[in-house]
């Protein structure tokens, strides 16, 4: 077993988490700016799409480290549709990016506490106790 | 760690709401400034929010927030016949700033609530990243 591999899914799950978290904050940032779009991406999408065909910065030489997993791709960035329209063309409504963003949060927690799992499962095949 | 920028866009946020809320005060302190002329009378000023464009990658779509600039209200002054008063013109009249008392303490509380929602996902923020930092321990 490679070590890299040891942590699965999660450590894909958790750097989209934090990317998703940051476009969440930018809505809530930006709830009072005439014109301004909320943004937010397909978690599920976006995770298959990372560990199928990841994108990557091109490598134009061997020495290039590839270790720049979690861009998002601006394909894959999408605008939310308002419950309701304002008159200045603002579309965050802060209840539902305030929900989606503790949301997003739990999740990464979740992902974190499955990370953590994988850790103390290595220690105590290292040790050989758990301790 | 890309996670540290949620600090910049938040506190961007923070920083807007601030000064939209001394421009808030500012109204409402000079709501009583009563002039002689139209154009020595305190006009209502208001912010103009821009989103900051990331310079090094124009596609990102996590980007903080600015105040563009500030705006003064068009709305028409308030003309009030006031022969007695000390700052009426040659013919009695003064001028009363355009400010609207009820807007402004809308906008108090809804720059209260968006300075306090950009303070919550600072905290959230803060704890998931110390949560990171103790992972394996």
């Amino acid at each position: 077993m490679k070590l890299d591999d040891a942590f699965g899914i999660h450590e894909e799950a958790l750097r989209i988490r934090a990317r998703r978290s940051e476009v969440l904050a930018s809505n809530l940032a930006n709830a009072d700016t005439p014109g301004y779009k909320a943004r937010d991406f397909d978690f599920q999408a976006m995770l298959r799409k990372e560990i199928q065909d990841p994108v990557r910065l091109a490598a134009t030489h061997k020495g290039h480290i590839q270790n720049d997993s979690g861009l998002v791709a601006s394909t894959q960035m999408a605008y939310r549709i308002p419950q309701q329209a304002s008159l200045d063309g603002n579309t965050v409504e802060t209840d539902r990016e305030q929900t989606e963003f503790s949301a997003n949060v739990m999740r990464y927690e979740a992902s974190l506490r499955f990370l953590d799992g994988r850790i103390k499962g290595l220690l105590t095949a290292i040790k050989g106790h758990s301790s | 760690m890309s996670s540290f920028k949620i600090f910049d866009i938040a506190g961007s946020g923070m920083n807007a709401q601030n000064l939209r809320m001394n421009l808030v005060s500012s109204n409402l302190a000079n709501v009583d400034a009563v002039s002689s002329s139209t154009n020595t009378t305190y006009r209502s000023r208001q912010p103009v929010f821009q989103a900051v464009l990331d310079q090094a990658n124009l596609k990102n779509p996590a980007v903080g927030v600015r105040m563009a600039g500030v705006v003064e209200s068009q709305a028409p002054l308030v003309r009030e016949y006031a022969p007695q008063h000390a700052m009426a013109d040659a013919d009695g009249y003064i001028y009363r700033p355009n400010v609207n008392v009820v807007e402004e303490m809308a906008n108090m509380i809804s720059a209260s609530r968006a300075y306090q929602n950009n303070v919550e996902v600072v905290n959230a923020t803060r704890k998931m990243l110390s949560a990171t930092i103790n992972l394996g321990r």
